[in-house]
């Protein structure tokens, strides 16, 4: 539990900083927590022993290299797993302490816990009408232009497309494209927000948007980000899990993880000795 | 470099000795050979095109030369054979347009359904025996359709509706229907599939059902694909000849009924073109002008699907 809990900055006694960690912590309660998944693609065993917490108004970043399990975990938070013909899930994964997979909707969890695609995959609709999609078919009974002004700001957006609401979004660049699918997500009001690898098919500056924006909105939500980039996430995560091989091997602070690692094989792959 | 490179290349020495830069250029005769011999090949199908619609055209003069357009498209009776001619094409054309759209009445619905089904819910175990089977109904020669109309669903329907006769559009429509639902779900089932699983995932983690997904996401995706499916099969309706020759009868009739007798166009030219009807007679000629009517409406629903196919393509 202490792992996830920011360091008293500027307080150097240890005595103190452990009686702050544990008020912190109690504070705190865990949006999601995983206890003891593993994941299966076939015989294949892709996620091994997870556990972990996520704490709420927060960005956690899973890191590690390709096919160390981050993006499938991720797909396991929202039960996107499930689309995945021969697949099989054990161990628990709960939401405000609720268990997902036997206590919940799959439809009702997936409201809940947005996500945002590595690729840009708006529907071939109006820019409009791709906001408008979720809170229709959840049954939004507001205001919708309203709705959709506000997702689209937001998703820092709005500014950009605001005079061509109902042309479609295939015209938008790739940036735009992926903020679109932000405000998509955003406008079922969901409380946890997943992304995979959210900028890797994004340009340099494309991609520094979409990272404010993304810490312009863990204000209101709870945000999971996978990325392959690390700069990324110790610029814009609060806490940080480094993958490997199926297994998490580390999960800390940010700041600790990428400048105190604990474990040999995070050293090494932060400091880019492998992945 | 690797051991044996040196053995390599004096082989390669020895077998091509007289390998030079110059030996193989990409305008050498050979290669303009083959250009033009492909490009032959293509041409013969665009000739046999022109060909036939030269002849229909050309025929079709002759047979206008004696009937008048404006008795054509004006009269509302077709009856060449007897001792008074009349040649309004619209009992005719109303024939082949009510065996259409029974036929799109049943096969729309059940071959977009099930294009749906296999390309969305089957499990593969299933669409891997289903598909092969749906496309093994279009493989059935038409003839055995036009006998399977006529001798069982017939009978069949007439003990429902009694007043319908031994011929009749209903039960051919229907049969020919049956014959284009893999046409329908095959081509409809392609362009659903091709939706790319990207845009399913996006719509599943905004909370929505299964439903709703196919129906509002994927579906509307594949519009294109599917409506292009639908004008192709109806195409091949207009033009089906064997199961109308066979069960819908041969009486040009302009009427609504289905349960009536009627000719198609298609089936007046076998009737006309099995008698011994001599060539030069205006009866001889309207095959022709018949046979026009149906090339342009063919040809036209045809251009009509790859516009919307090309107009409408989605750029995932």
């Amino acid at each position: 539990m202490a792992d996830h809990v920011s360091p008293a900055e500027g307080v150097p006694t240890t005595a103190y900083s452990e009686l702050h960690r544990d008020r912190e912590a109690q504070r705190m309660r865990p949006k999601m927590e995983v206890r003891n998944l593993y994941f299966w693609y076939g015989d294949k065993l892709a996620l091994k022993d997870i556990s972990l917490q996520i704490l709420p108004n927060e960005v956690t970043a899973f890191i590690g290299p390709s096919g160390c399990g981050k993006s499938t975990l991720l797909r396991c938070l929202n039960r996107m797993n499930e689309l995945i013909p021969n697949t099989r899930l054990e161990g628990t994964v709960l939401l405000d302490g609720r268990d997902i997979y036997r206590a919940m909707d799959p439809v009702v969890v997936r409201r809940r816990v947005g996500m945002v695609f590595q690729k840009p995959n708006p529907f071939p609709k109006s820019i409009y009408q791709n906001v408008a999609w979720g809170a229709r078919i959840n049954g939004y009974r507001g205001d919708m232009d309203e709705l959709v002004e506000r997702c689209l700001r937001l998703a820092a957006l709005w500014d950009e497309v605001k005079d061509r609401l109902h042309d479609n979004a295939y015209g938008l660049s790739g940036g735009q494209q992926q903020r679109l699918c932000i405000a998509r997500a955003l406008a079922v009001e969901p409380e946890v927000l997943l992304m995979d690898e959210p900028a890797s098919a994004l340009d340099p500056i494309a991609t520094a948007k979409l990272e404010e924006t993304i810490l312009e909105l863990k204000k209101s939500y709870t945000i999971v980000i996978v990325t392959h980039n690390m700069h990324q996430a110790s610029r814009i995560s609060d806490t940080t899990a480094f993958f490997y091989m199926g297994e998490l091997i580390e999960m800390n602070r940010t700041d600790e993880l990428f400048t105190r690692p604990r474990e040999k094989r995070t050293e090494d792959y932060i400091t880019g000795r492998f992945g | 470099m690797r051991e044996g490179t040196g053995e390599r290349v004096r082989w390669h020495r020895q077998g091509f000795p007289d390998l030079t830069p110059e030996a193989n250029l990409s305008r050498g005769p050979r290669e303009r050979l083959i250009q033009v011999l492909l490009g032959l090949c293509a041409l013969v199908t665009v000739c046999t095109t022109l060909g036939i619609a030269a002849i229909l055209i050309g025929e079709s003069v002759a047979f206008f030369r004696q009937v008048s357009l404006a008795e054509f498209l004006g009269d509302t009776r077709w009856t060449p054979q007897f001792a008074e001619q009349h040649f309004g094409i619209w009992p005719l054309l109303a024939g082949t347009l009510m065996i259409t759209v029974i036929a799109a009445l049943v096969a729309i619905p059940i071959g977009l359904a099930a294009a749906i089904y296999i390309s969305q819910y089957a499990p593969d175990r299933v669409r891997r025996w289903l598909k092969p089977s749906l496309e093994l109904l279009a493989g059935v020669p038409t003839v055995v359709y036009g006998y399977f109309a006529l001798t069982f669903v017939t009978p069949l329907l007439q003990r429902v509706l009694p007043q319908m006769q031994v011929y009749n559009a209903l039960s051919a429509g229907i049969v020919v229907g049956i014959m284009i639902i893999p046409m329908v779900a095959s081509l409809s089932e392609d362009a659903l599939r091709a939706v790319p699983r990207s845009l399913a995932e996006g719509a599943y983690a905004l909370g929505a059902t299964k439903y709703e997904v196919v129906l509002r996401v994927v579906v509307p995706a594949a519009l294109s694909g599917i409506m292009a499916s639908f004008i192709l099969a109806l195409s091949r309706a207009i033009g089906e000849t064997m199961i109308v020759t066979l069960a819908a009868g041969a009486t040009p009739r302009l009427t609504l009924n289905p349960l009536e007798s009627i000719q198609t166009m298609t089936a007046y030219i076998v009737q006309v073109s099995l008698g011994d009807t001599p060539q030069g007679t205006v009866v001889y000629q309207s095959l022709f002008a018949v046979g026009l009517v149906l090339f342009i409406l063919t040809l036209g629903m045809n251009l009509l699907a790859n516009r919307i196919i090309l107009r409408f393509k989605e750029t995932y």
